[in-house]
């Protein structure tokens, strides 16, 4: 049989397929099937809880009752700006900053790599060897870095085995970031959030290097950019969209975590142990949710500062 | 050539071997100072590589290239005397049309008001003035082709490169960037190589053209050279498709064993009755497909010589599919080339 004379007859007439034919001639039914879902999920699982929180946050816990007084007032935002209060917040911000901006010098070059090296079995190692930490349970690999960082622990043996102990005595030494051990010390604690984050750091960035063409690059040494310039000028600007995609991740994780800091550091508490004290053990929920503002307010400033300079212009 | 005038760029022995590809394979080849220089071949030709070898984006396996007499092993992209127009253009998508322009200068260290007076002259050059703050993504796509033209130029570079330059472009803007880039060529004095699978546009843009074909150069000639005396049954074929006649017909038309390129425009269609002039070779056949191009039309002809297309004039007489012609051409427009 030629293929002119083939007959090939009409496709089934089924419900599903009428169904098909609906969907198809009312866009506007199709998106609201398509988004009713995760529209109900988002905004009130979701942002639903989230405001329900920040409300409580205008109102102020009686001290002498110790019950809520639900009358509107700015009073417990007030209580931010109390010394102890406040440097919670700056400690957590500056935590927050430091583990971030280590994470981009760590993940950088592992998403260069992968973006523009690795191919094949190559890349598929590199996926495998970032999603992999994933898999596994926070608190397991948290506590596992308890003891690779305590004093008795691999790291410090390794360190005397390789004669590095003065090394490592000199950073425990630092002022502020040391402490008696790594396992209680700020040095610690950042390792801690680095390795938990830098997946989230890593594919973002990874993902903008590999939508920057190759011929750009080839373009600028071309027009007689040395590959520092290439750098500089190119690869940077383009790759800034999933640098700040990996900071928003790696500085709002670090700016709510309470489990790392209860484990690992030292004892002073950041913000995500505060929020977690105050509305458990104290049951001072309105000041509970007033410092659960507090990494809004700084994302915020943040996303408008990359923002103004220009962070997202290559989108 | 002499020690007193190098070529704008020369191959010697240049081979580039991808794992077990040959992508140029053992290529000598001469570009003269202030040559409008074609790369020609089908994709996988190797062409490009050879663009790519000149730019300093890949290194030769073996052979060496000079440019201007400079030998460029181990010469970075960044520091050769070349720049490219890119096939997808290459624009900083991130910087407007005149950083884009003065980029080359700013990374040589140039001042800004300096080097954005040039861009400025750069952009007027190719008919862009008033354009400097776009970002590429608001251009079209001559206009794209047009600023990754001035950004190339305004470095000064002593060979201009273009990869596929006019590719993207719809025909009547690929019209106008042929003859707008003859007259850079022309006003500029620079020597330009450009690469293409387009032979219309090797053709009609160069002085010479360079015909590759797996890695290897087949034919090197000026455009009428190319078309009108192919060496090869392949450049035969691929510059303007032309009948390939088997050595056999050859010998019984003109008594040569070789085998023959002939051009279907020399081909004609003899009246019924009508006799053929002098001892023009006349071969009858059966139309197996009539194609229509405006000025002429191409008729696919079957006969014992094989497969023939004749492009005769269209209007003359309206031929049907089927009918049977008879075909003529003179002896000597039977051009006889190398190999079996």
């Amino acid at each position: 049989m030629t293929l002119a004379a083939a007959s090939i007859g009409e496709p089934r007439d089924s419900w599903l397929r009428r169904f098909s034919d609906v969907l198809t001639a009312r866009r506007g039914f199709f998106l609201l099937l398509l988004l009713v879902p995760p529209l109900l999920w988002l905004g009130v699982v979701y942002l639903g809880s989230l405001f329900a929180l920040l409300a409580e946050s205008f109102f102020s816990l009686d001290d002498f009752s110790g019950q809520v007084v639900r009358q509107p007032t700015l009073a417990t935002y007030g209580q931010l700006l109390q010394p102890a209060n406040f440097a919670v917040i700056l400690r957590t911000t500056a935590l927050a900053a430091t583990v971030t901006l280590l994470s981009v010098l760590v993940a950088f070059p592992i998403a260069y790599y992968a973006a523009r090296y690795a191919r094949g079995r190559a890349k598929a190692a590199f996926y495998l060897a970032v999603m992999m930490p994933l898999w596994s349970s926070y608190l397991v690999k948290v506590y596992a870095w308890k003891l690779l960082l305590a004093k008795e622990g691999v790291i410090g043996w390794a360190m005397n085995a390789i004669g590095a102990t003065p090394l490592l005595s000199t950073a425990l030494a630092t002022p502020v970031i040391g402490g008696p051990s790594l396992s209680t010390s700020y040095i610690g604690m950042v390792l801690v959030f680095m390795y938990l984050w830098i997946p989230y750091m890593i594919l973002p960035v990874q993902a903008a290097l590999e939508r920057v063409p190759a011929s750009l690059i080839e373009a600028s040494g071309d027009l007689g950019a040395n590959p520092g310039q290439t750098f500089r000028t190119v690869i940077l600007p383009l790759a800034l969209p999933g640098v700040v995609a990996g900071a928003i991740f790696t500085f709002s994780l670090t700016l709510g975590d309470y489990i790392v800091p209860e484990i690992v550091g030292p004892s002073s508490l950041i913000l995500g142990q505060v929020v977690y004290v105050q509305q458990g053990t104290a049951g001072n929920i309105p000041l509970a949710a007033a410092f659960s503002v507090v990494p809004i307010l700084v994302m915020g400033v943040l996303l408008t500062i990359a923002k103004r300079t220009g962070a997202f212009d290559a989108l | 050539m002499t020690a007193t005038a190098p070529a704008a760029v020369s191959f010697r022995g240049v081979s580039r071997i991808f794992g077990d590809v040959r992508a140029v394979d053992r290529l000598d080849l001469d570009v003269a100072p202030g040559e409008f220089f074609a790369m020609l071949g089908p994709s996988g030709s190797g062409k490009t590589t050879c663009l790519r070898l000149i730019a300093g984006f890949e290194q030769p396996s073996a052979g060496e290239i000079t440019i201007f007499g400079e030998p460029m092993a181990g010469v970075p992209a960044y520091r050769r005397p070349v720049n490219t127009v890119f096939q997808d253009y290459a624009l900083f998508p991130h910087m407007n049309v005149l950083a884009n322009i003065c980029y080359g200068l700013a990374v040589r260290g140039m001042a800004r008001e300096e080097r954005e007076k040039l861009g400025r002259e750069a952009l007027a050059l190719v008919k862009l003035a008033g354009m400097e703050a776009r970002k590429p993504a608001q251009l079209s796509g001559g206009q794209r082709q047009r600023v990754a033209l001035a950004r190339a130029l305004v470095v000064r570079p002593k060979v201009l490169l273009l990869d596929e330059p006019l590719g993207a472009l719809d025909l009547k803007l690929r019209e106008e960037m042929q003859g707008e880039l003859k007259g850079l060529h022309r006003r500029l004095g620079l020597t330009f190589v450009f690469v293409t699978h387009d032979q219309g546009e090797a053709l009609s843009m160069a002085d010479r053209v360079a015909v590759f074909n797996q890695g290897r150069l087949v034919q090197v000639g000026a455009p009428d050279e190319i078309y009108e005396r192919p060496e090869t049954r392949f450049v035969a074929d691929f510059v303007g498709g032309s009948n390939v006649i088997e050595p056999e017909t050859v010998r019984s038309w003109v008594g040569s064993v070789r085998p023959a390129s002939l051009r279907p425009e020399k081909i004609a269609v003899l009246a019924d009755g009508a006799a053929a002039p002098g001892d023009a070779v006349v071969i009858t056949g059966t139309v197996s497909e009539v194609l229509y191009h405006g000025a002429t039309q191409r008729l696919d002809v079957a006969t014992d010589a094989g497969r023939l297309v004749a492009a005769i004039p269209a209007g003359v007489d309206r031929i049907a599919t089927g009918a049977a012609v008879r075909l003529t051409f003179a002896r000597d427009a039977l051009h006889l080339m190398d190999g079996p």
